[in-house]
């Protein structure tokens, strides 16, 4: 036992660290490493993701129009000579469109040839004329060169997305219809032009009708009052909660029924906004006003909870010196501590409408997943919101609906980007350290 | 500030209540998602004449339609629902229980529904007993009893066919398509085998349990309710095919093509005339006690029924609607204007 022949040195502290070293840095090395490809994995994600949006997305913000020289004959559109709107608004502005249309093709003679040119224009040209011709009564019984919007077949083979090389049967564009485009094209009567329709109309089933400011709106108001139904709420619960109620059986039941709020898939926020809403108030399906309040209570507990999170970490000091100086707590909590607070809770508030931004599941049940084609004006008009115009574009056979989906996606992500934006702002210009 | 906010908030939450009492001035339509393109289209037109304003069209499914449509009358229902199938007799009484009695029921149409693959690889042809033998759960044994599906490719079901693995994409469960497909061409082809066919008469609840049920072992893909999203996948798989409404292959004609059912292949007039197997009828309800309640239902029943909406030239067409027949269409248009109400349907 004792022979000194086979007693080992006793290992020191240095030699069992020594032994491991080699492992442990082999180990963070590792953890780097795969930390690092976690990330660049993402990033690609995000990035071809977004490329994918763009590159499909951006020709949306481009529309075929096709230039005619249009006689604005006063017979056509105002045979009395008197300028009544009435009389303007009523005039057959196709009739004028087409008669321009036929002049550039003289030799087509043959009714279903000429048919087939007119659906080259879009059904919607005559109200953009209409709407021009109204604004400036004095173009009336002059001819003028006028960029006509283009039907949306048009405006897909211009874009390169119908191909050319397949058999006529299977285009949406035939052999004929080419060949006139590509004619008007090289007369310089082809062009494609900044779509300001998609950002001043309302949806539309023809695609060049298509527009983006009816969901936008609708969106616009049921963020605004999203916004102002759950954050004096919500503040005002977390003030509560966390400065001035007792702490009991009760607070605590409360707090976690709170907490688990949060976690509920918002579908269900949808089905009790269809019955109590819509069931038991009476609220008007489709409006933006039963679209926040359903909203509303989605982001309460998000709300909620970051602003008790942002109360609590307000310095207990701040408290003391205030109430201290003969503040009373009320006094303390509006004066000292919510400023303090607010850029957390602003924060906390804002990652809330964000996620009520791109919510669709829960419009589901209280009608917003409808067709409207006027631009809402108010609270209580039918109203839907950008993910679900997104949703129901992206469902459109129409091929011009793809790049238009698309190019919604852009603007939920720009409307996204300047509210995240927002919210750093607000932090920076509110934010204390201690 | 935050008590002005809330009294603001419930202030504007009451007189939401009183407005709501008011009377409304944009018709209200509601159901199916397959009408929902089409019914679309005319509201659009229709407001765009702009003598009254566009109608509010809601995409809520056929059921959800009927139930919101027979909740009762007033300002607060929709006046107009529409439907991938006929009214039900047990809606048809819900409706006359809730007091909305006369309903005028107009038929639309068809629609098709296409089995469709990539215009890269050679075109199919497919009998119903084809489709249901490589789609369904369960398929006979040939001993009486029946077996989980065991059918890999397209060989193992029909010697004729290329041996090219199933791989179907289709509408989930939630799609008014996938009843209609599974109804159509699913029963369609259970029928075709005789002994499944005598089980009908025997066991109506296995009949259907059998017939009705898609096999859940990957041969068949759930692609989401996006049509245009299937076309997409079938560009990028050219041996797989997909099922989905007839005007997205119509709009989609240079990427994919129809296969051909029972010989026949999916184009307008095989639709129109009833050959192709695979389509069903399309409607719309009207109610007759809001007819000069809200303004412009006559009006916008008139604009769906005319020629120039509906007919075979009409720009329903484009959209991909199938129209009916001349002389029923002569028929429909003139019971729809007239609104006669319908009797109570027989199922």
């Amino acid at each position: 036992m004792n022979n000194p022949a086979d007693t080992t040195p006793p290992r020191r502290a240095i030699d069992i660290v020594n032994a491991s070293l080699k492992r442990r840095y082999a180990r963070e090395r590792r953890f780097r490493w795969l930390g690092a490809t976690a990330v660049t994995l993402g990033m690609v994600f995000v990035v071809l993701l977004f490329a994918d949006i763009i590159l499909k997305g951006y020709t949306a913000f481009q529309q075929t129009y096709i230039q005619l020289p249009i006689e604005l004959a006063a017979a056509t559109i105002d045979p009395d000579g008197a300028r009544d709107p009435a009389t303007l608004a009523r005039a057959d502005y196709m009739k004028l469109i087409r008669e321009a249309l036929r002049e550039q093709f003289p030799e087509v003679k043959d009714r279903r040839d000429r048919r087939l040119l007119n659906s080259m224009i879009s059904v919607g040209a005559p109200d953009l004329l209409r709407e021009r011709v109204m604004a400036d009564p004095a173009l009336i019984g002059t001819t003028q060169e006028l960029w006509i919007l283009a039907d949306d077949d048009i405006d897909m083979l211009v874009k390169g997305y119908i191909d050319r090389n397949a058999p006529a049967s299977d285009r949406r564009v035939g052999d004929q219809m080419i060949a006139w485009v590509d004619r008007l094209e090289a007369e310089g009567r082809v062009a494609k032009r900044f779509n300001t329709i998609f950002f001043t109309h309302g949806t539309s089933r023809e695609p060049e009708l298509a527009g983006i400011a009816g969901a936008l709106m609708g969106s616009f108001y049921t963020l605004v009052l999203t916004f102002l139904l759950s954050f004096p709420i919500g503040v005002g619960a977390a003030l509560y909660l966390e400065e001035f109620a007792p702490k009991n059986r009760w607070t605590d039941l409360i707090e976690v029924n709170v907490n688990n709020l949060a976690a509920v898939p918002s579908i269900v926020f949808g089905l009790l906004g269809l019955a109590v809403f819509i069931g038991f108030f009476g609220v008007p399906r489709s409006t933006p006003l039963v679209a926040a309040l359903v909203m509303t209570l989605m982001t309460l507990p998000t709300i909620i909870i970051a602003s008790r999170v942002a109360l609590k970490s307000v310095p207990p000091s701040i408290r003391e010196a205030a109430l201290g100086v003969g503040a009373s707590p009320l006094q303390t909590q509006f004066h000292h501590v919510l400023p303090l607070a607010l850029p957390g809770i602003l924060t906390g508030s804002i990652i809330g409408m964000a996620r009520a931004l791109g919510e669709t599941a829960p419009l589901l049940m209280i009608g917003m997943i409808a067709f409207i084609v006027d631009i809402p004006k108010g609270f209580n008009d039918a109203a839907t919101v950008l993910p679900v115009q997104i949703f129901l574009w992206a469902d459109s056979p129409e091929r011009g609906f793809v790049e238009r989906t698309s190019a919604a996606i852009l603007v939920l992500l720009a409307f996204l980007f300047v509210m995240n934006l927002a919210a750093v702002l607000l932090r920076r210009r509110f934010e204390r350290r201690w | 500030m935050n008590k002005t906010l809330i009294a603001a908030a419930v202030t504007l939450a009451a007189t939401t209540l009183s407005t709501q009492a008011m009377a409304r001035d944009t018709i209200n339509i509601v159901g199916s998602s397959t009408v929902f393109p089409f019914s679309t289209a005319v509201a659009e037109t229709f407001g765009r004449a702009g003598n009254f304003k566009t109608p509010k069209v809601e995409s809520t499914g056929t059921g959800g339609g009927m139930k919101l449509f027979c909740g009762g009358v007033g300002v607060d229902h929709p006046d107009i629902t529409n439907a991938s199938r006929a009214m039900k007799a047990s809606e048809f009484e819900a409706c006359q229980e809730a007091g909305v009695k006369e309903i005028t029921e107009v038929k639309i149409g068809y629609d098709g529904i296409a089995i469709a693959n990539s215009k890269t690889a050679g075109a199919w042809d497919l009998t119903l007993k084809d489709i249901y033998l490589a789609l369904a759960k369960d398929v006979p044994d040939g001993k009486g009893g029946f077996m989980a599906n065991p059918y890999q490719t397209w060989k193992d079901v029909n010697a004729d066919l290329p041996e090219v693995k199933i791989e179907v994409l289709g509408p989930p469960p939630t799609s008014g398509t996938r009843d209609a497909f599974v109804e159509l061409a699913m029963e369609g082809g259970c029928d075709s085998i005789p002994e499944i066919k005598e089980l009908k008469k025997t066991d109506k609840d296995k009949h259907k349990a059998v017939c009705h049920g898609i096999r859940e072992d990957g041969a068949y893909i759930e692609a989401g309710e996006n049509d245009n999203l299937i076309v997409q996948k079938l560009v990028a798989n050219p041996g797989a095919l997909g099922i989905f409404g007839y005007s997205f292959l119509d709009q989609n004609a240079d990427k994919v093509q129809g296969a051909r059912i029972a010989g026949v292949e999916p184009t307008y007039d095989s639709i129109s005339d009833g050959s192709y197997p695979v389509s069903r009828s399309i409607y719309f309800y009207v109610k007759k006690a809001h007819v000069g309640t809200i303004p412009g239902i006559e009006e916008f029943v008139t604009e769906f029924t005319s020629d120039k909406a509906w007919g075979p030239e009409g720009y329903l067409a484009d959209k991909g609607l199938i129209a009916l027949p001349d002389d029923e269409r002569a028929a429909a248009a003139e019971a729809a204007q007239s609104l006669k109400p319908m009797d109570k349907p027989a199922k």
